[in-house]
């Protein structure tokens, strides 16, 4: 049987997206140190039921870290204090018995406040709209091994492909900027060569949807420390080349009519 | 009755191309007149929805997750079936569609699965289009790996990911869709109920989750892409969201539910840890490619695993099959593990699992190979449940995983209400009574990008020139009024225990006795208790809050109420079946040697409920399968 | 009831709106991206010209040199070949004024770079309630926008001390080394030289480091170049300017050598 552990929580209590909201304490006696922090939620709950208090909402699906689902802000780090894992991973033999635990939603002026713990991300949807896709309707493909794809390149692809949309790097930024995000999803398909018709006009309407809702980076690397996944700040990097390239390109285009 | 599966046929190899060129088409110019409502954004559901935006029509896609990336499609770890031969090793689409009817047990449609094999192909190469970055040899060409006891190495993968990357590259296909207008995305709304006019599915009700709002919508044709319903066993591999509602909601409007017994229990989950569990976390198949599965051979063991001699291990599964060994098809593995531990073997705090043991894989090839080759299954392990999978054998147990059964639809993906389609975890197509192993991420996509967009055409062809039906019309009306009822009925109970206690309790009585091993004995009791139970539900349930704001308690308990429904008719599908198949494993029912017991002269068949009320029994409707190609024969892995 | 066309929630409210995009280069200006791509530019030439300067000023310790038998201080006479840049290509102190001209550019357009980032992340930005643990941010990045604001000002205190010779009624213009000497030479300038000395580093730290990002230039290949390279342009101009005012405090430079005589007597127009 697993040891438990007695935790004091201030957590995040908001009725709704336009009513203000507070921190409120909970003891949490007895949790068990092989439970996860989510699961530790959920008992949380469960006694708020049996007293007959609405339960705490909070953001959750798959609770094996590959959804995006969870996130919250533990003790002023998104996802806690456990690196490159998201939070339903995170578990509570990582805490000590008599801790306090804040748990906060995401803050960003592109991520407001539902209830409590959740938050509407769709921002993120937007800046994949504008252009995080490789434009091939179905039916249009090649033979698959008719694009040769280097090793290195379908590794480097899939590191930045592996985003999982949670939101973590512009809760953690203090610019609430989206370039992790957004980076990522650039590099997963700038890099590989079916990405490359579209490499540039990609590049230039995901930048400037990014910035229509989130912050810019000033290169604190808080992001990468809080993404899940352990997401590089080089593509951040990438990102800003390719889109001083668009501009470049665009106004070679400038001469012909639209 | 059960309407037409409308197989074609001819050479099975012609049937899909004949069957095409058969059907209706729409023109190009007419395809903007017609509004066709998608329901889920998962696999299926997503790549549905960009081709037919892509196709032209006027798409309305509908989520209850935040954004369509978070459906549960996202977790398949392990890879997606494609008959490219690429490897040279002997693949080809006859192969696969052999695998596929032969691995569901002969309890699939031979037409569907070799239209599955045959689109594979182009699955892949779409999706590596599309920009998935599948896993490649140096010369940059498609890499593959042998999945699931298969013979030949036809599964893509992208890493541990593979589900992921290609509902990313299905999302991104809808998002290019959504961008131009073609698709409309509605997030946060969880269907409610399928509106049904003169026999005619027309449209949905939807619960808007963070306002509470209840709204119609109408269209000519429905799609769910909702996903299985293997939550209904509470601890699952399925995600917390992940409920049988859509499809059951349509199931009770008139469309009929086939084979809900065939569930599949996957063998390599880490073991729940306590009561407080909500969910069980799979690991990959291919871990059995090295580990040593095993028991000690005395119930009171206390020693430490590593401390226990060979003398005193038991691997039953190298001693029982010696041919197939720690490799034998995920049924069988599950079953033998469920047999030692209900014997009194088993190990770890709650003695629910087994042992999977990479010591001697370690000492064969060095710690290094092993942990090149499932090192971040390791750390998953370490980090779920805070042992060392290098020094300490990891425990496993099976877990419920995928559902083969699901609503009963023709061979153009339709169900037996006219203008309502299943695609995906949610049809019963063509897993038979057993799925194989990368082949759900196949099916998702197959339906999706290749198959419901040409059939739906063949519906939609007659309704030319017709508008959708109001929303202001009786039939929404009602229905929304019956949505509105429904809510408020479970916040009224005002009871005393939680949804998620009722849950608990279902998926207790469902794994216990609906499970791996079934027996009428079990079965008969099982609907009893679950009749209990549910009536308990109604009366004692306690939904605190309210239906105006993000809920979600009234979620759950709307989903548990479903689920209670539903494991009846399981528990009545898996009585009636008598036999054992696939999955489907009834207890009196095995050979001399312990092994499943297939009766191909009464069960050689689908069944299909339809749904009447709840006090009356749902009545069954039996679809006779054909085998012209594979010639049913008894699986043995000796 | 009516069927919403899309029950997709609005979102957010942007916090920029696009407007209509101005030709090239002035649109990359009109981005956050191209904002910091500008304040990168401008950043490395400001770094070239705070290294150039520290340099320059590194002829204080040479202190006297003897010119066809006149005695001058080398500082005077390095200020005076900056007048005479270029002459007589160009008239004396133009090339100068030029090279004025593109660092008050470089700063203006920095400033504002920086200013209206800083208001757009405000925007972006809502602050936790809860404490945040920093876990890659740094004293450097966290403090570059004040660390800049304690920069300009000593800036224009410095151009008001040593260039136009507001605070001090012994500044002689052209004489150099007597006018730092003098200015230096009083613990309160020193103190207050030595404090922006420090915020300049701090700055150039994180701003050195930052720019290859902003750049593009990060590269796996040369992964600690950026950090490296931040660490040494900060360290040089730490030492290097902090020497100045501690060297006239403790007399090792001074500037009253009896045989130098001014570079100029009718010292042109600085």
């Amino acid at each position: 049987m697993s040891e438990t552990l007695n935790l004091k929580l201030r957590i995040w209590r908001q009725p709704g997206p336009d009513a203000p909201g507070a921190f409120t304490e909970y003891d949490a006696p007895g949790i068990p140190t092989d439970a996860s922090f989510l699961e530790m939620l959920d008992m949380v709950n469960e006694r708020l039921i049996d007293k007959n208090e609405v339960p705490i909402e909070f953001p959750h699906d798959c609770r094996e870290g590959i959804c995006g689902t969870c996130g919250v802000m533990v003790n002023g780090q998104a996802h806690g204090h456990e690196k490159n894992t998201a939070v339903c991973q995170l578990h509570m033999r990582k805490f000590n018995d008599g801790d306090m635990i804040e748990i906060e939603p995401w803050r960003a002026a592109a991520f407001p406040v539902i209830r409590d713990l959740v938050v509407d991300r769709s921002a993120l949807d937007r800046v994949i709209e504008a252009g995080g896709y490789i434009g091939v309707s179905t039916g249009n493909a090649p033979d698959a091994n008719e694009i040769l794809i280097p090793q290195e390149v379908a590794e480097t692809s899939m590191d930045a492909a592996a985003c999982i949309g949670c939101g973590a790097c512009v809760a953690a930024c203090p610019n609430s900027a989206g370039q992790l995000f957004t980076a990522a999803k650039l590099w997963h398909l700038n890099s590989l060569p079916q990405g490359q018709a579209e490499r540039f006009r990609r590049t230039e309407a995901m930048v400037e949807t990014m910035e229509e809702f989130f912050g810019s980076c000033t290169n604190h690397g808080e992001c990468t420390e809080a993404c899940p996944k352990g997401i590089s700040q080089d593509f951040i990097a990438y990102m800003n080349r390719d889109y001083i390239k668009s501009k470049v390109y665009n106004r070679k285009l400038a001469g012909q009519k639209n | 009755m059960l309407p037409d599966s409308k197989v074609p046929e001819g050479p099975i190899e012609d049937r899909w191309d004949d069957h095409k060129f058969k059907m209706k088409l729409v023109n190009p110019a007419n395809k903007r007149k017609f509004k066709v409502i998608v329901v889920g954004t998962g696999l299926a559901g997503a790549s549905a929805a960009a081709t037919m935006g892509e196709l032209g029509y006027e798409v309305e896609a509908f989520t209850f997750h935040d954004t369509p990336r978070r459906a549960h499609s996202i977790s398949a770890q392990g890879g997606i079936n494609g008959a490219k031969n690429y490897q040279n090793d002997g693949d080809s689409i006859y192969r696969l569609f052999y695998d596929t009817v032969k691995g569901g047990d002969f309890r699939s449609r031979e037409a569907n699965v070799h239209r599955l094999a045959q689109v594979s192909v182009d699955i892949i190469d779409q999706c590596a289009a599309q920009g998935v970055p599948f896993a490649r040899e140096y010369a940059g060409v498609l890499s593959n790996r042998s999945f699931g006891g298969a013979q030949v190495s036809r599964t893509f993968y992208a890493r541990g990911q593979t589900g992921q990357q290609l509902l990313l590259g299905a999302y991104q296909a809808m998002m290019r869709q959504v961008k131009t207008g073609k698709v409309k995305l509605h997030t946060r709304m969880e269907m409610l109920d399928v509106v049904i006019k003169d026999g005619h599915a027309v449209g949905i009700v939807c619960r808007n989750l963070t306002t509470g709002e209840i709204s119609s919508h109408s269209a000519h044709a429905v799609v769910l892409a909702t996903g299985g319903y293997g939550n209904v066993f509470y601890l699952s591999t399925n995600a917390m969201s992940c409920n049988v509602t859509a499809a059951w909601r349509a199931h009770r409007r008139g469309a009929y539910f086939a084979n809900p017994s065939f569930t599949q229990i996957h063998p390599t989950c880490i073991p729940a840890s306590d009561e407080f569990q909500s969910k069980l976390t799979l690991m990959s198949e291919s871990l059995r490619n090295d580990g040593r599965i095993w028991v000690p051979r005395n119930r009171d063991e206390t020693r430490r695993a590593q401390d226990i001699p060979e003398s005193d291990r038991n691997y039953f599964l190298e001693e029982k099959y010696p041919a197939f060994g720690n490799l034998v098809p995920r049924d069988v593995a599950s079953r033998n593990a469920k047999t030692v531990v209900d014997a009194g073997f088993g190990v770890g705090p709650l003695k629910n699992g087994v042992y999977l043991d990479f010591a001697d894989a370690i000492a064969r090839s060095g710690r290094e190979t092993i942990e090149a080759k499932y090192g971040n299954l390791f750390e998953m392990y370490e980090r779920i449940t805070g042992e060392d999978p290098y020094s300490v054998p990891m425990r496993i147990y099976p877990a419920s995983h995928y559902t083969m059964g699901g609503l009963w639809v023709d061979y153009n993906l339709m169900t037996t209400i006219p203008g309502l389609y299943a695609t995906g975890e949610a049809n019963f197509s063509d897993h038979g009574a057993n799925r194989l192993g990368a082949s759900a991420l196949m099916q998702g996509l197959a339906d999706g990008y290749f198959v419901l967009p040409y059939t739906i055409g063949d519906y939609l062809a007659d309704k030319l020139n017709t508008d959708p039906v109001d929303t202001g019309d009786d039939a929404f009306t009602q229905a929304e009024a019956d949505v509105r009822d429904r809510i408020k009925a479970f916040l009224e109970i005002k009871g005393t225990k939680s949804p998620d206690y009722f849950h608990r309790e279902l998926g207790k009585l469902v794994w216990d006795h609906i499970g791996m091993a079934r027996n009428k004995n079990g079965l008969e009791k099982a609907i009893g208790e679950i009749r209990a139970l549910r009536e308990e539900f109604h009366n004692d349930v306690r939904v605190l809050g309210t239906a105006e704001t993000l809920n979600q308690s009234l979620e759950k308990a709307g989903r548990i109420a479903d689920f209670f429904e539903l494991a009846e008719l399981m528990a009545h599908d898996a009585l009636d079946r008598q036999e054992s198949c696939g999955a489907h494993f009834r207890e009196e029912h095995v050979l001399d040697d312990g092994e499943a017991k297939r009766d191909d002269v009464n069960f050689q068949n689908v069944s299909a409920w339809e749904w009447h009320d709840h006090d009356t029994r749902q009545s069954k409707h039996v679809e006779q399968l054909e085998f012209e190609y594979v010639i049913p024969s008894t699986r043995s892995y000796k | 009831m009516a069927t919403p066309t899309t029950s997709r929630p609005a979102g957010p409210q942007k916090i920029k709106t696009r407007g209509r995009e101005l030709p090239f280069p002035l649109n990359l200006y009109q981005t956050a991206v191209g904002k910091k791509w500008v304040m990168a530019v401008t950043g490395i030439v400001l770094i070239g010209f705070v290294l150039g300067h520290m340099f320059g000023n590194l002829k204080l310790y040479i202190g006297p040199v003897q010119e066809n038998g006149v005695w001058h201080y080398d500082l005077d006479v390095y200020a005076e070949f900056l007048r005479e840049l270029l002459v007589p290509l160009f008239p004396r102190t133009w090339f100068l004024w030029l090279i004025r001209f593109g660092l008050i550019g470089a700063f203006v357009l920095h400033i504002h770079a920086g200013y209206s980032l800083t208001a757009l992340n405000n925007k972006a930005n809502r602050a936790y309630t809860s404490k945040r643990d920093w876990q890659a941010a740094n004293f450097a990045s966290r403090s570059t926008r004040y660390t800049g604001t304690i920069v300009l000002a000593y800036l224009i205190f410095h151009l008001a001390d040593l260039t136009w010779g507001l605070l001090s009624s012994n500044w002689v213009r052209g004489e150099v080394q007597a006018n730092v000497v003098d200015s230096l030479g009083r613990p309160i300038v020193a103190a207050t030289y030595m404090i922006a000395t420090i915020a300049l580093s701090i700055h150039l730290f994180h701003g050195t480091r930052s720019l290859f990002q902003t750049l593009g230039l990060a590269n796996p290949r040369f992964s600690k170049v950026p950090q490296t390279l931040a660490f040494g342009i900060a360290a040089i101009v730490l030492v290097g300017n902090l020497s100045f005012p501690l060297a006239v405090l403790t007399g090792v430079v001074d500037a009253d050598d009896p045989r130098v005589v001014p570079v100029s007597e009718n010292a042109a127009e600085s």
